[in-house]
């Protein structure tokens, strides 16, 4: 309970620096938002999507995954900051329980990035995207979604806590783009030489954006292979599974800063 | 309560690679007072504080902190503590009230409470002012003082100091060293770590001068004075006259040793009390018919404390 609180405590920090410094989250929606429209857009009249259908419909889930992919790049910078000002050596001292530092930040994070959803598909929405399914379907492919952001999390949490230097964080910031575009979050699987489709069918970012878009009931891409039948099931087995490699991983880690 | 010590420590060990952080780190601090811990980079006195507030395991030795065991009580000594870190490691976006409360509230307070808590911290630390201003706005000396103010909130029975005046300006120093007197006058016990004599003396009614992990001496101010030999006056003699012959006889009459530095034209003696010593110094230099061109009364530094210290280490 007390652990609890005191992760309220230090999301609640967070969220205080959207009132003090509403910029820096508003940047990070300007930067999805012209993701979207450079995919949408400039590239989209020269992609076609496999099985057919219109590319916005295609791109728009993908594009809401690859956002949520992205956040790991904000947890582990947060993370990694606050322990190279010392900030989080100061939560240590205190009498709280040692995992209230993760349970902020997975407040915090988990909150900007309901905002940034919500924002993609208002934005979504406005470009011509639509949902074609029922509202339970719909409301299915926003969990998955942040099902994605909350795997990732720790993913960040343990970069941060491990990697604390600059160089890291500036690492994790390019890897993301190649792990984000080896997927089918902006073009088909089906579209690629075929030892790299399988490798972009197989990552979890993919899973997420195809179980989305059958969700939504948008084109999917897909006329083969595991995601036609198994999406869902993957974009919830992939982030239970990275989830439980990374919460232990995470905890060792701010074990280890005991040493 | 095991011990009427507020700190013990005893012998502490810490190894990182092949480097020996705590090697041995024995240290007892009565309650409230300064203690302040003195030793150069890499003496290991950051290691030493973060071994006292809970934040790393030892290889070995042995630990309380107002009664209770570091080791095994971490979360009582948790209660008990205050840190202060050689980062300000305050919220730079978040206001000095918005901090002071958020500090609060995790140390168990209410939110009523920890406002209320907040705005006393913020009068006594002279920042009721600046409450609302993002902290990235403050002077470095403002930043330490809330800093110091977030150690406080529970009033502590020992508040660690890492370094925490390194890097501010002369104005900043003097208002962190009130700030630390006025603690200690409430009856927190505060460790200080410094690497300057001077603030040690300023502060501490007694020093432990650290080395490679270990305590080599400790004292009062005085006493380790005493043990490095006293004050230092240095005479710079103009280039024309005979550095060796005014040497001799300034040495007869301070009844000390010369060292003479000919590049800068500097002897130097080490000598009992400064005053005295100078007033010697002077009438020899009129007798002599010289007029210097600096004359310097300066305490022992850090590195000449040091030095004596560790070269006695080494005789034994």
């Amino acid at each position: 309970m007390t652990t609890l609180r005191a992760g309220w405590v230090i999301t609640q920090r967070d969220l205080a620096h959207w009132v003090r410094q509403p910029w820096a989250p508003i940047f990070g929606l300007l930067f999805s938002i012209m993701l979207l429209l450079v995919f949408g857009f400039l590239f989209g009249g020269a992609i076609s999507v496999p099985g057919g259908g219109d590319y916005i419909s295609f791109l728009l889930p993908g594009m809401l995954a690859l956002s949520m992919m992205f956040g790991v790049e904000a947890t582990a910078t947060a993370m990694a900051n606050d322990a190279r000002k010392g900030i989080t050596d100061r939560f240590r001292s205190m009498p709280i329980g040692s995992a209230s530092v993760a349970l902020g930040r997975v407040g915090a994070d988990m909150a900007n990035s309901a905002v940034e959803l919500l924002v993609l598909i208002l934005g979504g929405l406005l470009i011509g995207w639509r949902i074609s399914s029922d509202p339970a379907s719909a409301a299915l492919a926003v969990l998955l979604l942040l099902l994605l952001r909350f795997a990732v999390l720790w993913i960040g949490i343990f970069l941060g806590l491990t990697f604390r230097g600059e160089g890291a964080t500036m690492a994790v910031q390019v890897l993301v783009w190649p792990i984000g575009f080896l997927s089918t979050a902006i073009v088909s699987a089906e579209t690629m030489p075929g030892w790299l489709g399988a490798i972009a069918a197989w990552n979890p970012l993919s899973a997420t954006a195809s179980a989305t878009r059958q969700l939504f009931g948008n084109p999917t891409g897909i006329t083969e292979g595991p995601l036609v039948d198994g999406a869902v099931w993957l974009a919830v087995g992939w982030p239970l599974l990275l989830t439980a490699v990374f919460v232990p991983l995470s905890a060792r880690a701010y074990r280890r800063l005991r040493n | 309560m095991l011990t009427n010590h507020t700190l013990t420590a005893d012998g502490l060990r810490k190894r990182y690679g092949d480097v020996h952080a705590l090697d041995g780190f024995d240290l007892s601090v009565p309650p409230g007072v300064i203690h302040g811990l003195l030793g150069p980079n890499g003496a290991g006195k950051t290691t030493a504080v973060m071994a006292l507030a809970t934040l790393i395991d030892v290889d070995g030795g042995s630990a309380s902190v107002a009664g209770f065991d570091v080791r095994t009580q971490a979360h009582q000594v948790r209660r008990r503590i205050g840190l202060v870190g050689q980062h300000a490691a305050v919220d730079e976006i978040l206001g000095g009230r918005q901090n002071l409360v958020m500090f609060g509230r995790l140390y168990g307070l209410n939110s009523a409470d920890a406002r209320v808590r907040a705005d006393q911290l913020l009068d006594a630390f002279g920042l009721t002012d600046a409450a609302t201003r993002a902290v990235s706005t403050y002077s470095g000396g403002m930043r330490r003082r809330l800093d110091i103010a977030a150690g406080l909130i529970l009033t502590p029975a020992v508040l660690f100091l890492d370094e925490p005046t390194t890097g501010l300006d002369p104005r900043g120093r003097n208002e962190v060293w009130a700030a630390v007197r006025r603690i200690a006058d409430r009856g927190t016990t505060v460790l200080l770590t410094t690497q300057y004599l001077d603030e040690a003396d300023q502060l501490a009614a007694r020093i432990s001068v650290m080395n490679h992990g270990r305590i080599i001496a400790s004292g009062t101010p005085d006493a380790l004075k005493r043990q490095v030999g006293g004050d230092r006056v240095s005479v710079t003699v103009p280039l024309r006259e005979p550095l060796a012959s005014i040497a001799q006889r300034m040495s007869a009459a301070v009844g000390a040793p010369p060292a003479i530095d000919a590049d800068t034209r500097t002897i130097t003696f080490e000598v009992g009390t400064g005053v005295v010593a100078i007033a010697e110094i002077v009438r020899a230099l009129d007798e002599l018919g010289v007029t210097p061109e600096d004359l310097m009364l300066r305490r022992p530094t850090l590195d000449e404390v040091f030095l004596t210290l560790t070269d006695k280490e080494v005789a034994r």
